[in-house]
C-alpha cells in the first residue's frame, strides 16, 4: 500500500520510507520533521496511538518497534525505515482481542481510556522483557541474569512507571498486568 | 519545528564526512533527547546525521577484562548485560534508574553522555539563557532554581548535568573514545563535561563533528563492589536531585584499598569527590571518619538560594552508600 502522506513542499527535506505497521507494507513519502506517532495518526488514520505530551513523558504514544517498546513521539519515522511497527490495533489476530486487551478488560484496568492504548503495548512490552530476564529498579540485583524476572506488584509498577494515567486507574493496571505473568 | 535535510550514515567515516562539523549538522542516535529540543526549537539544525546504522552496538570484552560498549548500545540492552550487572552493578542501577522502560529502549550509550540539561529556562524559548542563547543571562540564577548545581558553577550558568549514566561511569574511571577532525580520542568520562566557565554553550569537551565510538569500561579490582542511589521527587520516572555512585574494594583488615565517589544532581557534570577518596583510601570506614571526609568534599559548595538542601543530602546519601558497601 501507498500513502503520500505529511509531505512537505520544500524539495531536499523530504524523505521515501517503508514501514511495515501492523503486518502491512506502506511507501511513504515524508517530510523528515515527522514524528512516527504523527505518520500514524495522521498519515495512516490509526488514532488509537494516543498523543499526551508529544515530549517523551506520558507513554500515551507507546507503540513496538521491531519487538520494543518506545514512545512514537519522539522517534523520527525518517530514521526507521524498513522497520516494523505494530500498534494497539494490531495487537489481535483479525477481530480477536490479545491477551492483554482481555486482561484489560476483565480488570477494568481505565476509565476515560486515554492512556490505555499506551499503557497495553508498554505491557506487551514488559512481559517480553521480564521472559527475557531484562531487569528494572525493582529487580533483586542477586537475580541470574538472563532468567526471567517474576512480575511483582513493584516489578509492574516500576516497569510501567513510564505510563501515567490520569484517572488514576493504577491498582485495577497492576492487577492487570499481574493476571498475565 | 524547522526544516533539515536528512542523511544516513554506514559508518563513522560516512556520518563525519556529512556533518563536516558545521553548526547547523548535530548526530542522531536515538533522539530522545535531540527530537524534543528540535520540537521545542532549542535545536535548530539544517542537516541531521543518523547514525544509528552504525556497527557500534555491541558490548565487547577486551583481553584484560575491560568491557569495550558500543556508542549505539541501547541503555535497556546496557543495563541487562551480564557482564554490566556482575561486575559494574553501579553501572546496571544507575541506567534502571534513569527514564522509563520505553525510554532506555531507545536511548544510547553516547546519546546519554551528550543529552543536554533539564533547566526549565534552557528549554523555554521565552526566557534568557547563556547555555543556549550566549550572552542573554542566566534566568536560573534568581529564577526556579531548586534542581540546579552548588559545585562548578560559575556566574554565567548554574545547570545540572542530569546523566546518571555518567555518573556510574566516572565512578569506575570509564573513558570515552572518539573520532574526529584530530583523529582518535580517549577521554575519562570524569573529564568529559566542561564546567560552565565563560562558555556554558559548550557542554563537553567534544570538537565539533567529533563522534562517540565507544565508552570503556575498566575491569574491577577483586572483590570491589559498587552501587548506585538516587534521590529524586517520586520513586521512578523523574531526574536527580541528588545522586551518588560508590565503588569500595576493601582490604583483609576491612580498610579501603580503593574507594571512588561520584556525586550526580550537584553540578555541571558528574562531581568525582577526590578528596574525599584520598581522605578515606587505606582507613577504615568508620561513620565518623566517612562523614568528616564528606564534609571536607562538601565544603566547597556555593549553594543558590533554594538549593541549600542538596548539601546535607548529598552527605547523608553519600554517607549510607559507602557503609552500606562495607557491609557484606
Ligand atoms: C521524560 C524523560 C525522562 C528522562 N529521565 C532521565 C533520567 O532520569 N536520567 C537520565 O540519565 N536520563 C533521562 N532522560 C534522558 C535520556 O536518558 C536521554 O534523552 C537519552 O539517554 C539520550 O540518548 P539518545 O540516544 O536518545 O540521544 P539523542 O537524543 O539521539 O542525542 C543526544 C545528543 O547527543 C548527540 N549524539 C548522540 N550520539 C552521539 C555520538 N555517538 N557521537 C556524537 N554525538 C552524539 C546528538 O547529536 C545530540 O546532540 C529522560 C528523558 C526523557 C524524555
Ligand atoms: S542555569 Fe544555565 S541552562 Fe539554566 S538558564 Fe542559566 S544559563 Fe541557561
Ligand atoms: S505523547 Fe509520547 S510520551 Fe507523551
Ligand atoms: S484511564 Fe484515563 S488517563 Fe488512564
Amino acid at each position: 500500500m501507498s500513502a503520500g502522506v505529511l509531505g512537505s513542499l520544500e524539495a531536499g527535506h523530504t524523505s521515501s520510507l517503508r514501514l511495515r505497521v501492523n503486518g502491512e507494507w506502506y511507501e511513504l513519502s515524508l517530510d523528515n520533521r515527522v514524528a512516527l506517532l504523527d505518520v500514524l495518526r495522521e498519515g495512516l488514520g490509526l488514532t488509537g496511538s494516543k498523543k499526551g505530551c508529544d515530549h517523551g513523558q506520558c507513554g500515551a504514544c507507546t507503540v513496538l518497534v521491531d519487538g520494543r517498546r518506545v514512545n512514537s513521539c519522539l522517534l523520527l519515522a525518517v530514521a526507521l525505515d524498513g522497520a516494523r511497527v505494530t500498534t494497539v490495533e494490531g495487537l489481535g489476530e483479525g477481530d480477536g482481542l490479545h491477551p492483554v486487551q482481555e486482561a484489560f478488560l476483565d480488570r477494568d484496568a481505565f476509565q476515560c481510556g486515554y492512556c490505555t492504548p499506551g499503557q497495553i503495548c508498554s505491557t506487551v512490552g514488559v512481559l517480553e522483557e521480564a521472559a527475557q530476564g531484562y531487569p528494572s529498579a525493582a529487580t533483586d540485583p542477586d537475580h541470574p541474569a538472563g532468567e526471567p524476572v517474576p512480575l511483582t506488584g513493584d516489578e509492574i509498577r516500576e516497569r510501567l512507571s513510564g505510563n501515567l494515567c490520569r484517572c488514576g486507574a493504577y491498582p485495577n493496571i497492576v492487577d492487570a498486568v499481574r493476571d498475565l505473568s | 519545528m524547522r526544516t533539515f535535510t536528512y542523511v544516513r550514515a554506514a559508518d563513522a567515516a560516512e556520518a563525519a564526512r556529512a556533518h563536516g562539523g558545521r553548526d547547523g549538522s548535530r548526530y542522531l542516535a536515538g533522539g530522545t533527547n535531540l527530537v524534543d529540543l528540535m520540537k521545542q526549537g532549542v535545536e535548530t539544525p539544517d542537516t541531521l546525521v543518523d547514525i544509528t546504522r552504525l556497527p557500534l552496538d555491541t558490548v565487547a570484552e577486551e583481553a584484560d577484562g575491560a568491557l569495550r560498549i558500543g556508542a549505539l548500545v541501547r541503555n535497556s540492552d546496557l543495563a541487562a548485560h551480564p557482564a554490566v550487572r556482575v561486575r559494574h552493578p553501579a553501572v546496571s542501577e544507575a541506567l534502571l534508574a534513569g527514564a522509563s522502560g520505553q525510554l532506555r529502549n531507545a536511548a544510547t550509550t553516547g546519546g546519554n553522555l551528550l543529552q543536554r540539561t533539564r533547566c526549565v529556562y534552557f528549554q523555554d524559548l521565552s526566557m534568557p539563557c547563556n547555555k543556549r542563547e550566549p550572552g542573554t543571562g542566566c534566568a536560573a540564577r534568581e529564577g526556579v532554581h531548586r534542581d540546579h548545581a552548588v559545585l562548578g558553577h560559575s556566574p554565567a550558568c548554574v545547570a545540572t548535568h542530569p546523566s546518571d549514566l555518567a555518573v556510574a561511569l566516572a565512578a569506575a574511571d570509564a573513558e570515552v573514545q572518539t573520532t574526529g577532525p584530530a583523529g582518535e580520542r580517549v577521554i575519562p568520562v570524569a573529564e568529559f563535561h566542561r564546567l560552565p566557565g565563560e562558555l556554558p554553550e559548550r557542554d563537553t569537551v567534544l570538537e565539533p563533528g567529533e563522534i562517540i565510538t565507544a565508552v570503556r569500561l575498566p575491569a574491577p579490582l577483586d572483590g570491589t563492589r559498587s552501587t548506585y542511589r538516587k534521590v529524586r521527587d517520586r520513586a521512578s520516572y523523574a531526574f536527580a536531585l541528588v545522586s551518588v555512585a560508590a565503588q569500595l574494594t576493601q582490604r583483609g583488615d576491612g580498610a579501603a584499598e580503593q574507594v571512588r565517589i561520584a556525586f550526580g544532581g550537584l553540578a555541571p557534570r558528574p562531581w568525582r569527590a577526590r578528596r574525599a577518596e584520598t581522605e578515606l583510601t587505606g582507613q577504615a570506614l568508620t561513620e565518623e571518619r566517612v562523614t568528616a571526609a564528606l564534609d571536607a568534599e562538601l565544603a566547597a559548595a556555593e549553594p543558590l538560594r533554594d538549593n541549600v538542601f542538596k548539601i546535607g543530602l548529598a552527605r547523608d546519601l553519600a554517607r549510607t552508600v559507602l557503609l552500606g558497601l562495607t557491609r557484606p
